[in-house]
């Protein structure tokens, strides 16, 4: 019996100017530009763009689409992917792990000839009570994500930093506390955490978070009392947790707010000339991608003998990686945002 | 828990922009941390702990032998702060279950430790804590905290707490030492108030009100006495058999900057006066004086460049005699018998300005262009020193403010409650066909004008650089101002003391504007 070596991920995974192409397969995974077929990480509009024909992806990756751009411009046609589920394109097999980093995101796996790559679009190994834990493929490529690729980036608990936001509220407790964080995954990740620390009370939000609240609701993500936050209700809005656009708290949004704290809830308030640098009056470290510890973890335990980065801060995990015994390559793959560019 | 509390309370303070805020934060530290370590942190506030042993350098080699190089370089890069570096990459698998140790016992330790012991002592710290707990340690025991409160604000703050004067708190503070147990005993009703005996202590500065035009016009000019308002920093000269110390007018002892002027202080009293540049005789511009405040180490060359001279004005104590009862005139007839027979050098008398009307001081306080002249200072005859702003027996006459109209640039928001505002302001004035840049200002306008300017700038803005909107040069603003001087912070080659927006000159046309020759006919030599 002859063995046959198999093809190395290179051969047949590569960068493109619409960025990364299965080409035994014929499709492109978060493609930058409208494309015959695309796999969809998961649906921020980095990695989620209108205008592809054929769109694989989770069904709440698919639904996230279409609330965002539209029924016509979330893709021609869609075709919903369970995880775990598989299928087989032009001989490559597809299918999706969780990936942990928001509603419906998922890991790309793809296998050909035996050879098996994972693009695991954005992540994180922490729980979030709003989405499914990562689940670790084992691969010989692994493409990751180095949004915090410092060893600097170590996000404490989740908890600990809703604990520090209950605290000042006890502290000026006629202020208006005002959370700047990003629609999709992370607000309802916050709405999520602070139901979890017992606070019941109704959490008014900025009309830009209302759709997808919704629509988490509606796939089964319970938020508990939500209100707008309307310069109608201004009086009802001194002593409470407000919930913003990271771009709205330090804005004329924020006049109706009762002596505002502005808060904002990123990896990137690890540091603290990055976190005054935005007028924040409270920093709070949660992040919805992986830190340096769980980057490193997890490109152990996939196994893969190489790793590609997408974007981020590539020099120091190749650098990290390298002292494993693991290859790391970077992509400079473009149009991927920083976190709060989302 | 209280290097995690008072980590807690630093960060609070990092990030809080007003005043109030910073304030209530340091309030519930005193109401809710135990003795000794709220004295210990206020002690740190206040930047009265210094540990010998403790240094930037012990820090940076215990973090690399316990990180890859090449990644710390990354990471000090990224981050820019040494300490905050060090606390963010400390490892935290060695992580240990001891608890975290108290503020106290981090100053008894230290103190109790010989050099070689210190790096041991350090590193446990370290690994019994969290990252934010152990930049503030580090913070802590290399001192200067950088979180924008000073002495004054903690003590600001201990006197709200206990419910009593800032000037009591001033009158005791340098008779007590950390962890200031004395102090809060007194303050909780606990104890007596603590004895400042044979220390150098702060005495709280009479203060003067701005005189407006109402005021003015009951004044009677028999009762009153004229000084010069020199344009230099209010300090207060202690001298006595229990040591020298120059204070500030909010009582931060700066002697540690001037000791030329410490070694003039050979003498037993306490005496008000300005502290200024003096060359020659000549009174050199506030800038000058900038020059020699805020520095621990003072060198020859310093020294020499920019020599330190006080003029005095009142004289608070003569011996162990208290004369802030005596009235105004009865301490002026002490003060001139005492310099007279003390001639304590690097010292000289303000002097009276001599009128006879009311309308005559108001000729000479408008004749009055000097650099170092503010305005007029004016005291009743017969007022005694009453520590604080009482309204009526002072008043300083600033003689009126200077103007330019001037371009709006660039524009930048605000913090706290003006974050949502453009408040921030950079105007220039012309150079040839050229605006450029002479200031920044902050204050001067009315809400509404505030309401007013925010619009203008968001409908006017032709780029964006950051938090900075550069905006058409098309808006007027005259600018007010207490003096120019030639310096290489603006690109018009000019700055402004205390520039403030006066009037929005919709009417005026921007190619109208004042242009660089106007603002150097505005600098002013030197005065006797």
């Amino acid at each position: 019996m002859i063995r046959i070596m198999p093809p190395h991920p290179e051969t047949w995974l590569r960068v493109t100017e619409a960025g990364l192409y299965c080409e035994p397969g014929g499709f492109f995974v978060d493609p930058t530009r409208p494309v015959d077929r695309a796999i969809i990480t998961h649906g921020h509009s980095d990695h989620a763009r209108p205008g592809h024909a054929h769109v694989l992806a989770t069904p709440e990756t698919l639904a996230i689409m279409r609330e965002r751009m539209g029924e016509d411009r979330a893709g021609t046609t869609q075709q919903a992917l369970g995880y775990g589920e598989a299928l087989t394109v032009n001989g490559v097999r597809v299918w999706l792990r969780p990936a942990g980093h928001v509603l419906g995101s998922a890991q790309v796996c793809l296998e050909w000839q035996g050879s098996r790559a994972v693009v695991s679009g954005d992540y994180k190994r922490r729980h979030d009570p709003t989405c499914p834990p990562f689940e670790p493929e084992r691969c010989d490529v692994f493409v990751t994500e180095a949004t915090f690729a410092l060893p600097v980036f170590r996000h404490p608990p989740a908890a600990q930093e809703i604990g520090r936001l209950l605290a000042s509220l006890a502290l000026f407790p006629e202020r208006t506390h005002v959370i700047g964080c990003y629609a999709l995954g992370k607000a309802q990740r916050l709405i999520a955490l602070l139901r979890q620390a017992g606070w019941d009370r109704p959490i008014p939000i900025h009309g830009a978070l209302q759709r997808l609240c919704t629509l988490y609701e509606t796939l089964g993500v319970k938020l508990g009392p939500l209100v707008p936050a309307t310069v109608a209700a201004k009086d009802k809005l001194a002593g409470t947790i407000v919930l913003a656009p990271p771009s709205a708290i330090a804005d004329r949004w924020a006049r109706r707010l009762n002596e505002p704290v502005p808060c904002l809830a990123s990896g990137w308030m690890r540091v603290r000339q990055r976190a005054k640098q935005g007028g924040v009056e409270l920093p709070m470290v949660i992040s919805d991608h992986a830190d340096w510890p769980e980057l490193l973890a997890t490109c152990a335990e996939v196994e893969a003998s190489e790793v590609w980065i997408t974007h981020g801060r590539e020099e120091a995990l190749i650098h990290a990686l390298g002292q494993q015994g693991i290859r790391g390559r970077a992509l400079h793959l473009v149009g991927r945002g920083e976190e709060d560019a989302e | 828990m209280s290097v995690p509390a008072f980590a807690e309370l630093l960060e609070r303070l990092l990030f809080t922009p007003g005043r109030n805020g910073k304030v209530a934060l340091i309030r519930q530290w005193f109401a809710t941390q135990p003795d000794p370590d709220r004295g210990i942190g206020l002690a740190a506030l206040a930047g009265e702990l210094n540990f010998r042993t403790a240094k930037p350098a012990l820090l940076r080699e215990l973090i690399a032998t316990r990180t890859d190089p090449v990644l710390f370089a990354m990471s000090y890069d990224y981050v820019g702060d040494l300490a905050e570096t060090i606390a963010l990459l400390w490892p935290e698998d060695a992580r240990s279950n001891a608890p975290p140790p108290g503020l106290a016992e981090v100053v008894r330790t230290l103190d109790g430790a010989g050099r070689g012991e210190v790096p041991a002592i350090i590193a446990a710290w370290l690994h019994a804590l969290d990252s934010g707990a152990r930049l503030a340690l580090i913070k802590l025991v290399t001192g200067g905290l950088r979180v924008g409160a000073s002495a004054r604000l903690a003590k600001v703050a201990l006197a709200e707490w206990a419910g009593q004067e800032v000037g009591e708190i001033e009158e005791v503070w340098h008779g007590v030492r950390p962890p200031y147990l004395p102090l809060f005993a007194w303050l909780e009703g606990r104890g007596p108030r603590p004895d400042p005996a044979g220390q150098p202590i702060f005495r709280p500065l009479m203060l003067a009100h701005p005189l407006e035009a109402k005021d003015f016009e009951a004044l009677h000019a028999p009762d009153w006495r004229a000084e010069w308002k020199w344009d230099g920093i209010r300090v207060q000269l202690t001298a006595g058999p229990g040591g020298r110390r120059l204070w500030s007018r909010s009582g931060e002892d700066i002697s540690g900057s001037f000791p030329e002027i410490i070694a003039a202080m050979d003498f037993h009293a306490v005496a008000d006066g300005e502290l200024l540049v003096v060359r020659d005789g000549e009174v050199a511009p506030f800038a000058d004086l900038q020059q020699r405040l805020n520095r621990k180490t003072v060198t020859a060359k310093m020294l020499k460049e920019f020599p330190a001279a006080v003029r005095l004005y009142d004289l608070l104590f003569e011996g162990e005699e208290d004369l802030r009862p005596l009235p105004f005139d009865a301490r002026r007839a002490r003060l001139e018998a005492w310099h007279e027979r003390a001639r304590p050098p690097l010292s000289s008398l303000s002097p009276l300005i001599g009128f006879g009307s009311m309308e005559e001081l108001a000729a000479i306080r408008d004749g009055a262009r000097a650099a170092a002249i503010e305005g007029l200072m004016l005291k009743r005859g017969d007022s005694p020193y009453t520590p604080g702003r009482v309204k009526g027996p002072w008043w300083k006459w600033k003689r009126d403010p200077l103007t330019l109209d001037c371009v709006l640039m660039y524009a930048q928001r605000g913090h706290g409650k003006r974050s949502s505002f453009y408040s921030d302001f950079t105007f220039g004035v012309w150079r040839g066909e050229e605006l450029v840049p002479v200031g920044k200002a902050y204050s001067g306008y009315t809400d509404e004008e505030l309401v007013w300017l925010d619009k203008w700038i968001r409908d006017h803005t032709t780029a964006r650089f950051g938090p900075v909107r550069e905006v058409e040069r098309h808006l007027v603003l005259e600018v007010a101002f207490d003096a120019a001087q030639r310096s290489t912070r603006h690109k018009s080659g000019y700055a402004l003391r205390f520039p403030r927006i006066a009037r929005i000159r919709r009417d005026k046309p921007a190619a109208e504007a004042d242009r660089v020759e106007a603002v150097e006919a505005l600098v002013v030599g030197s005065l006797a």
